[in-house]
């Protein structure tokens, strides 16, 4: 049997959503338009900002959002999801594989306490 | 089975996947409309208002003010649809397609009833039958998809409170998958494998002796880390950094109108709906009814019903949580994610390995 056959119902699924999500979108986008209003103002094209006016082009400027260590740690621990996934499926059967898990999850836990203590999950730093 | 093959003029398999479809699309149309309805009237009473009680059809027919869902999806249609010239027109389309298609997925391999055999072949009400070896896994990769179309959205509106939404919601979703993943984790150990319907077997029957034997008795700290973060997932108050009416004025979706706008909160209700049949499949019992163990006499009708009332009643438990709670400091955010959830969801993991080790 085919090995994607499984999955054909979720394809439909998907293929199903997309194309009402485009129907949707085409209908208001392109056969509606001339029932609906249209006309733009300068102040209505302008970039919302509470009725001030703008005081830079453009939004795409540089933010402190801190991402980069929540985004370095969660790939961390997401990696770490990865490995305990296959491992705790078949851990039925081997029981005798946790102390072998408890020194990987011991390693990352080391990690983990470490990043807390230096300060890299605070927020307001 | 068989006569409604025959009368399509199709294979039973073929019938029965074109009804498997078609019902978990039409759950999440078909319902996610009124929960805009109850969402309203729900934050009414909560706040000792009115709500929405004026639409009625033809002057008449008003059924509690349900006609203004009705109402709304007519008027998205007839709304002005602007595209903002500083916007990249492209992206500024595919947003809402972005947002909106991994929501309808929600049900995509929930079992929303029992299987049942029928002309000697058996049937299984989910997209995705047992033993293929994906199960689970798959509604929590296309959760994470969710922050593409909030991102994609956030980015080509190029308005700042848009931008600062959208940086908002990858971090908090990232934060918060973490600590849902080791939770969940905890459940696939415990069942021995990531089935849906295995997951939903393993929650027949009584614990205890006077509780049902569900996943949120067995493993009340994974449910709670695992609840909480559904509720950061689906981007809902406590939680809801993405939008911030009261800070960033409406966050991601602030450029957006008309139908584009209607999608993207369709695409909201969409993982709410979600979000509650995952915890209903993985904590509360599935379609099992509580403290029943076999279920091979009961009407397939019966345990949809069932499925279908647990759900309903956590998407109320949303709207409930939502005008309760006041929204999170983001700093606040953080620390739970990463210092409490995380911390709970791992000591969760290792007790249940502990008590199974060999």
């Amino acid at each position: 049997m085919n090995p994607a056959a499984p999955f054909l119902p979720v394809l439909i699924l998907i293929a199903l959503a997309s194309v009402v999500a485009v129907a949707i979108l085409a209908l208001s986008g392109w056969l509606l338009p001339k029932l609906k209003p249209n006309n733009p103002q300068d102040a209505k094209l302008l970039p919302f900002e509470c009725g001030v006016p703008p005081v830079q082009e453009g939004a795409r400027h540089r933010y402190s959002v801190k991402f980069y260590l929540v985004a370095m740690l969660f790939i961390l621990f997401d990696v770490e999801a990865a490995f305990l996934l296959p491992w705790a499926v078949t851990y039925k059967a081997h029981a005798w594989t946790f102390w072998a898990m408890l020194s990987f999850m011991a390693t990352l836990l080391v990690g983990f306490i470490y990043a807390w203590g230096k300060g890299a999950l605070d927020w307001e730093r | 089975m068989e006569t409604l093959a025959s009368l399509l003029h199709t294979s039973p398999a073929t019938a029965w996947m074109a009804v498997k479809v078609l019902m978990a699309f039409g759950l999440i149309m078909g319902i996610a409309p009124p929960l805009t309805w109850a969402e309203r009237r729900g934050s009414a009473m909560i706040q000792d208002r009115i709500g929405p009680n004026r639409a009625a059809l033809f002057g008449k027919i008003r059924i509690l003010g349900l006609v203004q869902a009705l109402a709304d999806g007519v008027k998205f249609f007839f709304k002005e649809d602007l595209v903002p010239p500083h916007a990249n027109k492209r992206l500024f389309w595919l947003a809402p397609l972005l947002a909106f298609v991994p929501a309808m997925l929600g049900f995509a391999v929930i079992p929303m009833g029992r299987s049942f055999l029928s002309g000697g072949t058996e049937y299984h009400l989910s997209l995705l039958d047992p033993g293929n070896g994906m199960g689970m896994l798959f509604p929590m990769a296309v959760g994470a998809m969710a922050v593409y179309g909030i991102l994609v959205a956030a980015w080509s509106s190029n308005n700042k409170w848009a931008i600062l939404g959208g940086m908002r919601a990858s971090a908090q979703m990232v934060s918060y998958e973490v600590g849902l993943s080791l939770a969940v984790i905890a459940i696939f150990m415990v069942t021995g494998g990531y089935d849906p319907h295995e997951i939903v077997k393993a929650q027949q029957g009584t614990f205890l002796g006077v509780l049902p034997n569900w996943y949120v008795f067995r493993q009340p700290f994974g449910f709670l880390v695992f609840f909480v973060c559904m509720f950061a997932e689906a981007n809902r108050l406590p939680f809801d950094f993405a939008e911030g009416e009261s800070e960033i004025v409406a966050g991601f979706h602030i450029e957006y109108g008309s139908m584009k706008f209607a999608l993207i909160g369709l695409a909201e209700y969409g993982h709410i709906l979600g979000a509650s049949a995952l915890i209903t499949t993985m904590y509360l019992g599935g379609w099992g009814i509580p403290f029943v163990a076999d279920h091979g006499q009961i009407p397939v009708i019966v345990t949809f019903l069932v499925f279908l009332t647990k759900v309903i009643a956590l998407c109320l438990v949303f709207i409930w949580v939502r005008w309760t709670l006041p929204r999170f400091r983001y700093d606040q955010l953080m620390n739970l994610g990463w210092k409490k959830l995380l911390p709970i969801s791992m000591a969760n993991l290792l007790y249940f390995a502990y008590r199974m080790r060999g």
